[in-house]
């Protein structure tokens, strides 16, 4: 299945019905929702509500049972999937960082263009020199991921995804182990992504940054897209479910 | 009759280097081997995992003296008579050396966290290169010391290679006494030997381990 979305006005990510179940339980239940190019959409929801499983069947690191989902022109539920050529076109950053313990912070970023895009280690290094100053990390080239704060390690993680150039974004809950200060340097740094244009979902509960910096927030209930609308939305909760869920996360 | 003396041994001396040497084999061999076998065992395929798991257990559950046994015998059945006693040991030490480190191995590689797959599977990396690039080296850190404690055990173990008719240190003390019927003092000796070659191997197998705890990079 090769459909053309390389029109700009096409979305970028786009569920249609998607159904997950692990076992018997049923994860997401007719999710839809589409992001355009150059959107950060913020899905929120309460703890067990499918954010993390939606999240990670855009990336195809789950599967799903029914419905369809478009991702930079792949089809995610195709069994013929090419996974490594979704993944060359979106990143995904981990709550946890998921950062290689063993190798230092430039060669955790230089690792992926040097063996999936065939770059020199002086073309990697550069690169990994250009993404760690979008983070504003370039010293830190040369120490391990366990030398690092927490807001630093998920930095860095943020710029090995970068340095893979990709077309879409996905953030899971990337500040929530990290205290206020350093959350507050993660967010800068994703609100500098979106701002030059990055497509971004994130999943979060920091309720101030979905308003400031999203263009479309996704509230999800119980495994389904429950209210959807503009940063505004969460100043008027339209269900009685948003408004008891920002009620309890402010 | 003589009684035990220098001469004896040297002898010893000289059965202890074989004894190191069949140890080599069986460690080399059977790394070689057990690589292979511990990649087969978390391969994505599940024949190749199923095979791998059947190998295992099958070389787990047989006595080495068995193995040994199986493929002296094994061997001679087959046409080839007169298999020289270095290979045949070499071989079955190899086989049962390779069951026990591709299981040591396989835990350790199990044990690198699966976020570490996931991280590297979406950067795009092959699956080779997430096992190569990601995941072998971390599990290497922690297998050092657990491989290194196993050699003792293969030093050990070299002593059934008696049974086919290889001198290495228990045979060779085997056949001293033979000679001059004093197994205390001549088992003592043989004990020994042992001891000066399977020591500095654990106490190595242990700062390995405290090194690794110490600092978890
Ligand atoms: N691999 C899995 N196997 C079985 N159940 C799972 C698995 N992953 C998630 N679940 C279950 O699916 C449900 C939704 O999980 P999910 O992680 O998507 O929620 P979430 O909205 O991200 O929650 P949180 O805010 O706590 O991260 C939960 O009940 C969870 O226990
Ligand atoms: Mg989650």
């Amino acid at each position: 299945m090769s459909s053309t979305l390389s029109s700009p006005l096409s979305p970028v990510v786009s569920l249609s019905n998607v159904h997950k179940s692990f076992g018997a339980l049923k994860v997401l239940d007719g999710v839809s929702f589409d992001v355009g190019v150059g959107e950060v959409a913020a899905i929120i929801g309460q703890s067990g509500s499918g954010k993390s499983t939606a999240l990670r069947c855009i990336n195809a690191l789950e599967t799903i049972q029914q419905g369809t989902i478009q991702v930079c022109g792949h089809a995610i539920h195709d069994p013929a999937l090419d996974r490594r050529a979704l993944r060359r076109d979106v990143g995904i950053v981990f709550q946890s960082y998921n950062l290689f313990p063993h190798l230092t912070v430039e060669q955790n970023i230089m690792l992926a263009p040097t063996c999936v895009k065939a770059l020199s280690k002086g073309e990697a290094r550069d690169l990994a020199r250009e993404v760690l100053s979008h983070v504003g990390l370039e010293a830190k080239a040369d120490q391990y991921p366990e030398q690092l704060s927490g807001g630093q390690q998920q930095r860095v993680a943020i710029a090995r995804s970068l340095a893979m150039r990709p077309k879409l974004m996905l953030f899971d809950e990337v500040t929530s182990a990290l205290d206020p200060q350093l959350t507050g340097e993660v967010l800068k740094v994703m609100e500098t992504l979106a701002r030059e244009g990055m497509t971004m979902i994130l999943v979060t509960h920091e309720m101030a940054f979905a308003r400031k910096v999203a263009s479309k927030v996704v509230y999800m209930h119980q495994g389904r897209v429950w209210e959807t609308g503009t940063g505004a939305m969460l100043d008027d909760p339209q269900t009685p479910e948003l408004r008891a869920f920002i009620g309890n996360g402010l | 009759m003589q009684s035990f003396g220098l001469i004896h041994v040297e002898f010893l001396a000289w059965a202890a280097l074989w004894t190191v040497g069949l140890s080599l084999i069986a460690f080399v061999g059977g790394g070689l081997l057990g690589f292979a076998v511990a990649l087969a065992r978390v391969s994505g395929s599940l024949a190749v995992r199923a095979a791998a798991i059947v190998y295992i257990q099958i070389v787990q559950g047989t006595p080495l003296l068995i193995l040994l046994f199986l493929i002296y015998f094994g061997v001679a059945v087959a046409g080839f008579s007169g298999v020289p006693a270095i290979l045949a040991a070499g071989a079955g030490l190899t086989v049962y050396s390779s069951g026990f480190l591709a299981e040591i191995w396989r835990g350790c590689i199990q044990s690198v966290p699966k976020t570490q797959w996931e991280a590297a599977e979406c950067l795009a990396l092959t699956r080779w290169q997430r096992m190569t690039r990601v995941i072998l080296p971390q599990a290497l850190r922690m297998a050092t010391a657990p491989t290194v404690g196993f050699l003792v055990q293969i030093v050990k173990n070299t002593s059934l290679a008696s049974v086919v008719g290889f001198v290495e240190l228990s045979q060779a003390g085997k056949l001293i006494n033979n000679s001059i019927f004093e197994p205390f003092t001549i088992f003592v000796t043989v004990a020994l030997f042992y001891f000066a070659l399977c020591f500095p191997l654990s106490t190595w197998s242990r700062s390995l381990e405290r090194k690794l705890n110490v600092s978890r990079r």
